[in-house]
């Protein structure tokens, strides 16, 4: 009983504990359906993503990463989600230069209340790197 | 045929190998001097932007990291098309000057002296800058380190760092001098001419005195008729910083005076699978193989190919040791690979009087030492004489002056040709035989390879006095005939 | 020729420059001492041991061996593993050996783009018969051989244990100094795999120039602008990396006047250099505004070139990198 296999990618979420995290549970609580791709990891603030931890994930097997943060304006510590925003266009600068398609990475606003809005990043993400392919690594 | 291997080569370039083949008759047959290493500095500087390469060709060389800052820094303003100040100018070829001292004191005191001082087949205990020391006295160590100590002080303040300079860039320098430090700079200087009248006069005492050394010094075996090549002012004058590049047949002729960016009408480079590194020759004669004369476009660089392409010295006490140098040479071009030597300690007279010219000059403290680049870059060369020879920075850049393309070629580069033949030669008179090899007749074949200073010099104070040579004398099939071992 | 009883020392450079072997002699009269204490068994740019003698030796023969310079070929590679077996205690010397340092910007391209413009597109080269080296060659009196080039240049750690790493490039002539000094007076070295010979802060903390609040909406490069010579660079808006490297340089190029460009490493904690400086760096831009961040944020030219100058050999994102570009 073989299929040929679609690509499933490997994507790793980071989401903000106050707000997209909220969302997605209320995206769960809602039974809306979207793909299963995404691995959440909770994080008190999407500030608190170092790059270093998006580079991580990618060498260690991600195909993709999504920071989710809440709107701006609605930081639950004011302005953490505008400290990552600065950081993304040079992290990408820099993907883009070692020949990483720099759209494996992304950033986006979800807040507590928006449960569609979460499964819709999450589906649109999935299938943006699902067309992008595989992510190559070399061995260690 | 046997096959005799030195691997590695050591108090020289750090990375070479040198194979000897010997026929049934044990008569050297063939030499080959092989370069293992490789980094790709022209391909991984692509995409840099192109002011930072005077920071990053550095690392090409950590023995002479100011040639290349200095010529990628004269490379950068010629991609941006920019003047920059008289004083920083002045304040480049200051350090640059004092660079050269340190440097060619170096060679000759650690690596040469103890061929000429001590003895070419003394024993090898002896025959090092310890050896050197208790000849000529301790006086002479103490000063010869001391040379080196200040050099590097004055490098540290000029350049950033004493070892991969930092300051120079498009339209200037970053760093000026103060009067304070200018007149302790202007000390250093005055004390370099004396030490390198010193050492001239060292020389003459020890070497060109002693009759058997003269004779090594004039024989065949160390002699090749070759182009030359160096860097002249508009008097036609050794600069080391800036200026034509010339070059003189083996008759002493002026066969070609050409601006760095035309660099590419008078150079190629020719490959061999064996090793890593190519052999620049001269294009309007040709690669001809490794022969030397008139029909091989085989030429050499750096202190005795400078004197020989230039018309004399800018300066006058190095002007009367350059005029003398020829005199008892019989003329010019000299072809005796011996007198590198002899040219590199006029050199280096000549760099320090140079310095003191320079540090003495009253625009030297301006704080005008910057210009903000306005043209669009693209391309450009800068050329400076390395103390080993020539050395070309070529840099092409997109609009924004990111680095498309890099092509270098590097001081001792101009000499590998040169140096096989060199080695070869000294080879050939001195090793032969079915058995053992004599390990003062294996220092003569590394003499004809020093001359050149391939690259490095080692200021060590205290060498253990070792000096081990571990020969392994090999049948085709591998199976050892002999071996031996010296020190 | 061995003295008995004095502790062995040795020096090896692999893909590096030889500014290390220099940095070391640079340490002047503390060098007397060194030569005194140890007897100096293998050091190419020194003495005339050779290959040879370093494969006769027992293992842990060496007590102490500094080795400097990345790994690029076979010999390379063959000599760390040699070395590590002679020796007891072996050393990452430099930015080389510690993380690949300048010559691990080949990394970016591969082996094979470097052969290409080296052997045939550079301008000055004429070789229509596409020669290129080759490990072995047969030549008409016998083979004769030369290394084979890795793919890609790893730090010393890729292919031996190591036991310290001194970091810089080359390492300071104090910081030597000091390393030198711990390990002759006999007092106990740190844990195995610390950074010696360094500090424990950034570049920062030994830099003098003036540091305030820190609101760039404008880069510029070195070139483009005349800095103030007692204020931050960063501050001024030229990219200096020493927020994220570690400090014992004593802050040369800055004062220099010229930014850090990295070559200390990274510091403590971090094994991210360039991602650490990312971070640094967007966090002092003045705005909060997507499109006006990411027009800032383009004047920064060369991103992985100035982030990874001398960490391109460790840096986590050099495995996703394809080359050829």
């Amino acid at each position: 009983m073989s299929r040929p296999e679609r690509f499933e990618p490997v994507i790793i979420g980071f989401l903000c504990r106050w707000c997209s995290y909220t969302g997605a549970d209320l995206a769960g609580t809602s039974r809306l359906k979207y793909p299963p791709n995404m691995v959440p990891i909770k994080v008190m603030c999407s500030g608190r993503v170092d790059p270093a931890l998006i580079v991580r994930a990618l060498v260690d097997g991600a195909d993709g990463v999504v920071v989710m943060g809440c709107h701006p304006g609605d930081c639950h510590y004011q302005d953490g989600n505008i400290k990552t925003l600065r950081r993304m266009p040079l992290l990408r600068a820099l993907l883009e230069q070692s020949g990483v398609d720099p759209r494996r990475v992304r950033l986006d606003w979800v807040s507590a209340s928006e449960g569609n809005r979460f499964a819709k990043v999450v589906r649109e993400f999935t299938e943006e790197v699902r067309a992008l392919g595989p992510l190559g690594r070399r061995a260690a | 045929m046997r096959k005799v291997t030195i691997d590695p080569i050591t108090r020289l370039e750090g990375h070479g190998k040198i194979d000897i083949f010997l026929d049934d008759d044990g008569v050297v047959a063939e030499t080959y001097f092989q370069i293992p290493e490789l980094r790709g500095f022209e391909k991984f500087c692509v995409g840099r932007p192109v002011e930072e390469l005077p920071r990053i060709t550095t690392r090409i060389c950590g023995v002479c990291p100011e040639a290349h800052h200095m010529a990628s820094a004269k490379a950068c303003d010629a991609v941006y098309h920019v003047d920059i100040p008289p004083t920083a100018r002045k304040l480049r070829e200051l350090l640059y000057s004092i660079f050269y001292v340190a440097d060619h004191t170096v060679h000759f005191y650690i690596l040469a002296a103890p061929d000429f001082v001590v003895g070419p087949d003394a024993p090898v205990a002896e025959r090092n800058i310890l050896g050197v020391i208790q000849k000529v006295g301790i006086d002479a160590g103490k000063r010869v380190i001391g040379v080196r100590r200040r050099a590097q002080d004055i490098i540290r303040l000029l350049g950033g760092k004493n070892i991969h300079q930092v300051t120079s860039m498009p339209g200037g320098v970053a760093k000026g001098l103060k009067e304070e430090q200018r007149a302790e700079i202007e000390e250093v200087a005055a004390d370099y001419v004396e030490f390198g009248k010193w050492s001239l006069q060292l020389f003459a005492d020890v070497v060109l005195a002693n009759q058997g050394y003269l004779d090594i010094i004039l024989s065949d075996t160390f002699r090749h008729e070759t182009y030359y090549m160096g860097l002249v002012d508009d008097q036609n004058k050794v600069n080391f910083y800036d200026g034509h590049i010339r070059i003189v047949d083996p008759e002493g002729r002026q066969m070609a005076r050409f601006a760095p960016a035309e660099y590419l009408d008078h150079i190629a480079e020719h490959v061999e699978p064996w090793t890593y590194l190519k052999f620049p020759y001269l294009k309007k004669v040709g690669w001809k193989g490794f022969v030397d004369g008139k029909e091989s476009g085989i030429y050499r660089a750096a202190p005795l190919a400078r004197l020989n392409a230039a018309d004399g010295m800018a300066t006058p006490a190095a002007q009367e040791a350059y005029e003398h140098m020829y005199s008892t040479l019989g003329g010019k071009p000299v072809h005796n690979t011996l007198a590198y030597h002899w040219a590199r300690l006029v050199e280096l007279l000549y760099a320090a009087e140079r310095a003191l010219e320079l540090v003495r000059d009253p625009e030297i403290t301006s704080d005008n030492i910057r210009t903000i680049p306005t043209e669009t870059p693209d391309e450009g060369v800068g050329v400076v004489e390395a103390p080993r020879g020539t050395l070309y920075h070529h840099y092409v850049t997109d609009e924004r002056g990111i680095v498309t393309m890099v092509n270098l070629i590097v001081g001792t580069t101009n000499n590998y040709a040169p140096i096989s033949l060199s080695i070869k030669k000294a080879a050939k008179a001195f090793v032969r035989g079915n058995g053992k090899i004599d390990q003062g007749k294996l220092n003569l074949v590394e003499m004809a390879f020093r001359a050149y200073d391939p690259c490095f010099g080692c200021a060590t104070h205290a060498q253990p006095g070792r000096h081990v040579l571990d020969i392994t004398v090999r049948r085709r099939d591998g199976t050892v005939v002999d071996s031996v071992r010296t020190g | 020729m061995s003295e008995a009883g004095k502790p062995k020392f040795a020096m090896y450079w692999a893909a590096g420059c030889g500014g290390c072997d220099i940095g070391v002699l640079d340490i002047q009269e503390a060098l007397l001492d060194v030569a005194a204490f140890f007897d100096i068994v293998f050091w190419p740019v020194a003495i005339d041991a050779k290959y040879a003698d370093v494969e006769a030796m027992p293992d842990g023969f060496i007590d102490l061996c500094l080795f400097n310079g990345g790994i690029r070929n076979s010999e390379n590679e063959h000599m760390a593993k040699l070395l590590r077996a002679k020796a007891k205690v072996l050393v990452a010397f430099g930015s080389c050996a510690g993380e690949g340092c300048i010559p691990a910007l080949a990394n970016q391209f591969g082996v094979e783009a470097i052969l290409d413009f080296v052997y045939a597109k550079s301008p000055s080269t004429s070789n229509n018969g596409r020669v290129r080296p080759q490990p072995r060659s047969e030549m008409p009196e016998g083979e004769i051989e030369i290394p084979e080039l890795r793919d890609q240049l790893v730090p010393l750690d890729a292919v031996v244990d190591v036991d310290y790493k001194i970091p810089g490039c080359p390492p300071v002539p104090g910081r030597i100094m000091d390393v030198m000094q711990l390990i002759m007076s006999g007092a106990e070295l740190p844990p195995k795999g610390s950074v010696i010979g360094a500090g424990q802060k950034t570049v920062c903390d030994e830099c003098p120039r003036e540091r305030r609040e820190k609101s760039i909406r404008e880069f510029h490069r070195p070139f483009e602008v005349m800095a103030d010579p007692e204020e931050c660079l960063l501050d001024q808006g030229i990219i200096c990396m020493g927020p994220a490297t570690r400090s014992g340089c004593e802050a040369l190029c800055p004062q220099g006047n010229m930014p850090c460009r990295g070559c200390y490493g990274a510091p403590p904690n971090v094994t991210d250099q360039g991602a650490k400086m990312l971070s640094a760096i967007a966090s002092v831009i003045d705005s909060d505004d997507p499109e006006e961040i990411a027009a800032i944020t383009a004047q920064i030219v060369d991103p992985l070139g100035s982030l990874y100058r001398f960490s391109m050999g460790q840096a986590p994102l050099r495995r996703l990198q394809t080359c050829g570009k």
